[in-house]
């Protein structure tokens, strides 16, 4: 471990390597983070099966490419739009009736239940094995080969950062993203002012649904998914989400870099085996950490 | 309500029974083995997730912290003569009977009494936070724990550990021994919840689930009355953990010990299908869930675990009171014209 830690202070080009993959990779978490930030701010649900969204857009990408040949890049559209109807009727089966249901708990284990249902589902359709659909677009070589950035990344970072731009004026200029945002601030105010709160909160389960599925197009490009590996993702978007805020745009977007290069870094001097570990106990330390700066001023996290 | 005579009766019935099952069924005893282990599981979850009303989904870590103990307190208290393996998977412990027994009874207390230290330690951080906070980060207690244990090799890694073999024909065999183990373990875990839900505890734990900052401003300490709680299930939840590492035989990191798409769910589902908040729902779920998935979940060939999934979301969804909520709001509903909702 100490060993590690000197080839990271003795050659800052690699540390630099690691920081800048986590910055590219760390685009795609802060686009579900945003997913998963709108529907626990409109409609305070929060989905544990926001993971296992992004790994079934994941294998529609997987399947377009190997079965039907379509360019990974040319199938994002098509996993978005296939995700927001997905969203649409996960919203009509299962979260339409836990909406003003009191007991929080509720709507956390039926989207428990849904992600173990959705884990199960892909594992017997589309098979345990670990699959990627790398399109093969060459690497990037700067400062005479110190740096070395794979164009996959580079290109599904841009493309993160559209999507996320494309959302944030979408939030503000449409009719419907508007509606979105007053029904956050205040849903009984607008349901007088004649806003249809159904209608919204389906759009926003379904948007978040179609920004999993985008994400997972891109994830599948850059790394590799399989069934069960949707987990991860759901802890690294709640780790953002905690410390941005919500509908903190911009803090989004940097807490979604800055814990995948941390992510990337201490993966690295801890290793590989150990890097979900690293995940799952950060994520347990920044809420302790949390819980105990609002329990000195005599308050809670909830 | 059951009269309480009527009640004590239908208990002792059912244990009268559960004693003499393993004779008249000697094919079945794993089974049955097992439907006990469950009505623990189901049991110790529904301390916290029912009657405080704070779903944990990290009580699999207790489970598996207590398998663990008990195997390594097994395999290295009369392991000295013992010649030492490449891997830690591969050691294989010859225990004389009295060798066996006292390391089963020494690494099981040992193992509870480490789970009841984590809960403490745990649970003075993690049960401050409430609702969506308390949920996510309990997720992760399990995973954590899981692939940590994956990673040490004096345990194993991800190969696992094998538990001592069982003396012979000590005692009628070993598949009849841990039944009559786990029938006491779960008869008494079931009768002490009870004196503790009928206890000034148990109307603290079920104020914290009615209004928690009521409960508070009356003045009951509610982290520490759930971290109690939480200790209590840890103890009970380690004891089962360490018996079925030794029934099972083997133990892995992330299909056993730590599984959460097993043991870890099932325990859930078991406590919410029979009715959570009650002390006779765990118990009756985790007969019904148990005896389904034995008798046919096999027909289904690999599809059993999305039946399982879809299960959760049926029940949480359209049935979220299980079985025993289900016939209180249908007797409550004719007994009172007043209150057809059964609210109170």
């Amino acid at each position: 471990m100490i060993t590690y830690i000197q080839i990271l202070i003795s050659s800052p080009e690699f540390l630099a390597q690691l920081i800048i993959n986590g910055l590219l990779v760390g685009a795609i978490f802060a686009l579900i983070a945003y997913g998963l930030a709108l529907i626990w701010g409109v409609m305070d649900i929060i989905n544990f099966a926001q993971g296992e969204m992004v790994i079934f857009g994941g294998y529609l990408t997987y399947t377009l490419f190997y079965q039907f040949g379509i360019h990974p890049i040319l199938t994002i559209p098509i996993v978005a739009i296939a995700l927001y109807i997905f969203g649409l009727l996960i919203y009509k089966s299962v979260i339409n009736r836990l909406l003003g249901e009191k007991d929080i708990f509720i709507t956390i284990l039926a989207t428990f239940g849904l992600a173990i249902l959705m884990q199960q589902l892909m594992q017997a359709i589309f098979g345990p094995d670990v699959v990627t659909a790398n399109p093969e677009l060459g690497m990037l070589f700067l400062f005479d080969g110190q740096l070395i950035i794979s164009n996959v990344q580079l290109v599904s970072f841009f493309i993160a950062v559209f999507v996320g731009v494309a959302m944030f004026i979408l939030m503000k200029y449409s009719r419907m993203g508007q509606a979105i945002r007053a029904t956050a601030q205040n849903p009984r105010a607008s349901r007088i002012l004649g806003i249809n709160i159904e209608k919204v909160y389906a759009n926003t389960f379904a948007i978040n649904a179609a920004l999993c599925g985008i994400g997972g197009s891109l994830v599948v490009m850059v790394w590799t998914i399989h069934p069960f590996i949707g987990l991860v993702y759901t802890f690294r978007s709640f780790m953002i989400v905690i410390l941005a805020g919500l509908g903190n745009f911009l803090g989004i977007i940097f807490a979604g870099m800055g814990i995948s290069s941390l992510e990337n870094v201490t993966g690295f001097i801890i290793g590989a085996e150990f890097q979900a570990a690293v995940i799952f106990c950060l994520l347990v330390i920044i809420l302790v950490t949390r819980s105990i700066r609002a329990r000195k001023r005599r308050e809670y996290i909830q | 309500m059951m009269k309480e005579n009527k009640q004590n009766t239908l208990i002792w019935l059912g244990l009268a029974i559960s004693a003499i099952v393993p004779l008249l069924l000697p094919n079945h005893i794993t089974v049955l083995t097992y439907i006990w282990v469950m009505i623990i599981l189901a049991l110790t979850w529904d301390m916290l997730g029912g009657q405080t009303g704070y779903t944990s989904f990290g009580n699999i870590l207790f489970f598996g912290v207590g398998m663990y103990v008990c195997a390594v307190v097994q395999r290295d208290m009369f392991s000295s003569g013992l010649e030492r393996f490449e891997r830690v998977s591969e050691i294989v412990v010859n225990l004389s009977v009295s060798e066996y027994f006292i390391s089963l009874a020494i690494g099981t207390i040992s193992g509870a009494i480490v789970a009841v230290i984590l809960a403490i330690i745990l649970g003075s951080g993690i049960l401050g936070m409430r609702g969506h906070y308390f949920a996510i980060c309990t997720l992760g207690l399990g995973h954590a724990a899981a692939e940590i244990t994956s990673g040490i090799e004096y345990l194993g890694a991800g190969s696992g550990m094998v538990a001592p073999l069982y003396p012979s024909e000590f005692l009628m065999g070993k598949e009849v021994f841990y039944y009559y183990s786990f029938l006491l373990v779960a008869v008494a875990t079931f009768f002490l919840f009870k004196k503790i839900y009928k206890s000034q505890f148990g109307l603290a734990l079920n104020a914290i689930r009615d209004n928690e900052n009521k409960a508070e401003s009356m003045g009951i300490h509610t982290t520490q009355y759930k971290i109690a709680g939480w200790s209590i299930s840890a103890f009970f939840l380690a004891i089962a953990g360490a018996g079925v590492g030794n029934v099972i035989g083997f133990i892995d990191p992330v299909e056993i010990a730590f599984s959460g798409p097993t043991f870890g769910v099932w325990m859930i589902v078991m406590a919410i299908l029979g009715g959570k908040g009650t002390i006779w729902g765990p118990v009756l779920g985790a007969i019904i869930l148990y005896s389904a998935k034995e008798t046919f979940w096999t027909y289904l060939l690999g599809w059993d675990k999305v039946a399982l999934g879809l299960l959760i979301l049926i029940v949480v969804v359209y049935f979220p009171k299980g079985i025993l909520g289900y016939f209180k709001d249908k007797k409550q509903l004719s007994d009172s014209v007043l209150s057809p909702k059964g609210e109170g």
